[in-house]
């Protein structure tokens, strides 16, 4: 019988709604499908995985060592109850990348990343080559390892009601790796990217990091979430969090407006989920508008400001 | 210190990629290969580790076709003091891939192993997590800055939430994101001596490992293209174009 373990990713406080997309990208694969929580105190947070509708269990492992998720700590403890699952996922966020492949190595099984679909409980659809390419690959026999592509899979419903256990677990845990420090460069006044249903983005057009404040401005006014390009981010307009694409977040919201930003394959491996892609670029010829929904060519310097006054 | 990079070689990040019609792969006949961009940026942050005395010797490995020397000349180029190949034209997934690295850890003992953060092909983001997994080593994957104090490196790490900093003992795996530097831009010259630097041949035999069970691929396909969409003139038409999609 296929039992799937999702590892629960947070922030100590909530849960990541990347968790409730895995959930989402599991319940074809088994009937029971439980979420581990590492923590050092957990309880809202596994109130939070027990409501999330199709959950079995919630499994909480609260000990000091698990404060900050460190993947040399986390995967030993993974690997000493990985035996009772035929599936191991977690979302294929920086959290996830990290983790999961320690995990994979520990049980000597590959590891299938960035799943984007599940065919069957060993078939599954994952983006290759910046999403240029989508290839169907077969897991071999054994324990199923992987992360899920977020963007691909909606939050999984509430209203769930599954029981929620404490559990120790006793294993020899490195003293290797140390956390020292998180800055948080997610700015608090906007919603968060991966889960936002509107996101303005800015690319290198924008020309200066004061300059990128109109960006935000929108934002503001459409309640939406600011993303960015890579140029963007390494010409320190805005941090590194809000970088959009293949090595930075892949996101799916309602409505993507890309803002001087050229529309880079590296870019767009990040947005092509989005349902509604709006571009304002200068240069008609810009890669951008092959993908854009609406199109408006012009000098974001001018249409900017003309949006911000129309919205009122 | 004795520092380790892995490279692979890639379809470059610039070519627009075919999937063959048959549905069996993509096209890599006559296209422009390099150094994966994450490896590269791993070659530069290990050279310049060794240019500020933290290190004194750079390997750079890499396993594949006879093809990836190229990479490995251009590794040399670009200061590498040692190259190997380990020669197979066998398809090398990535927990095959860490098997063979730490064999040739435990063989060479570097005190750290530079990897990048994914492969720009198969965009997988694991090997480097699975060595240090296999060595039991602490692991800073994604990694915008590196500093040495003498048993430990400090790493700064992009992840969702903003920069993490980590200590890490060493020996260790460290993976490269984009910001950690820009590569350096090589010299016609250097080049041309790296062509006489040797490059060492190992095979898969002079390892013992076992090769990991395979992820079979059954079918490549193109993605779904987006419906083409409309030009505007005005913001005003934008906006009512957005209102009916009830989207402001
Ligand atoms: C390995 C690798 C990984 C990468 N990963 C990512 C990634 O995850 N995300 C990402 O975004 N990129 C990524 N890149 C970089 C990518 O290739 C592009 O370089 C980058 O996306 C370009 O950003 P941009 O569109 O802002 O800048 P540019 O390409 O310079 O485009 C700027 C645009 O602004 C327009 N513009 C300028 N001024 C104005 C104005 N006044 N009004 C209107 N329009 C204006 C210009 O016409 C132009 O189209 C990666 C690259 C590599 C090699």
């Amino acid at each position: 019988m296929n039992k799937v373990l999702i590892i629960a990713e947070h922030d100590g406080k909530n849960l990541n709604i990347s968790t409730a997309r895995t959930v989402t990208a599991s319940q074809g694969i088994a009937e029971s499908v439980e979420i581990v929580i590492f923590v050092d105190d957990g309880n809202i947070i596994a109130t939070q995985a027990a409501a999330i509708a199709g959950v079995t269990k919630v499994l909480v492992v609260e000990n000091p060592i698990n404060k900050h998720a460190v993947s040399a700590i986390l995967a030993p403890q993974i690997e000493a109850i990985a035996n009772e699952y035929s599936h191991i996922f977690a979302p294929n966020t920086t959290f996830g990348k990290d983790l999961i492949p320690r995990v994979a190595a520990l049980l000597g099984v590959p590891q299938v990343s960035n799943i984007m679909r599940v065919e069957s409980p060993n078939i599954f659809d994952r983006p290759v080559y910046a999403g240029n390419a989508i290839v169907t690959v077969e897991a071999p026999n054994g324990a199923v390892v992987g992360t899920i592509r977020t963007a691909s899979f909606p939050e999984a419903a509430g209203g769930g009601l599954a029981s929620i256990e404490q559990c120790e677990i006793f294993v020899d845990i490195p003293t290797h790796t140390r956390f020292i420090s998180l800055a948080a460069n997610g700015d608090d006044d906007h919603p968060d990217l991966q889960a936002a249903s509107k996101v303005i983005a800015g690319g290198r057009g924008l020309g200066s990091q004061e300059n990128f404040n109109i960006i935000y401005s929108l934002a503001d006014k459409m309640g939406a979430a600011v993303g960015a390009s890579r140029a963007a981010v390494d010409a320190g307009f805005i941090p590194n969090s809000h970088q959009v694409g293949q090595t930075g977040k892949i996101i799916a919201p309602e409505l993507y407006m890309a803002i001087g930003i050229s529309g880079a394959i590296q870019h767009l491996a990040g947005i092509k989920d989005a349902r509604t892609i709006v571009a304002i670029n200068k240069d008609a010829d810009a890669p951008i508008f092959e993908v854009a929904d609406i199109g408006l060519v012009g000098d974001l310097f001018t249409i900017i400001p003309e949006i911000e006054k129309a919205l009122g | 210190m004795k520092i380790l990079v892995g490279i692979k070689r890639v379809v470059d990040y610039n070519v627009k990629i075919q999937v063959k019609p048959d549905g069996s792969g993509i096209t890599t006949s006559n296209v422009k290969m390099s150094i994966n961009p994450f490896d590269d940026i791993a070659i530069e942050a290990a050279l310049q580790l060794k240019e500020a005395g933290k290190a004194n010797e750079v390997i750079a490995i890499t396993i594949g076709s006879k093809t990836c020397q190229e990479q490995l000349r251009t590794a040399l180029a670009m200061g590498a003091d040692r190259a190997i190949h380990i020669e197979t034209d066998e398809e090398i997934q990535p927990l095959t891939c860490a098997r063979i690295l730490k064999a040739f850890v435990d063989k060479e003992k570097p005190e750290l192993v530079i990897l990048g953060k994914q492969a720009i092909d198969n965009d997988n983001s694991q090997t480097a997590q699975m060595l240090a997994a296999l060595a039991n080593w602490p692991q800073a994957t994604f990694a915008s800055s590196i500093e040495i104090e003498e048993n430990t490196a400090i790493v700064t790490r992009e992840i969702d939430a903003g920069l993490e900093t980590l200590a890490i003992d060493l020996p260790a795996v460290i993976s490269a994101d984009l910001r950690l530097n820009k590569p350096r831009y090589i010299k016609l010259p250097d080049m041309m001596k790296a062509k006489r630097k040797s490059i060492e041949t190992l095979t898969l035999e002079d390892f013992n490992i076992e090769q990991a069970e395979l992820i079979k691929v059954l079918k490549t396909t193109r993605p779904t293209p987006r419906q083409s969409g409309i030009k505007v003139e005005t913001v005003e038409e934008l906006l009512s174009t957005l209102k009916k999609k009830g989207l402001i």
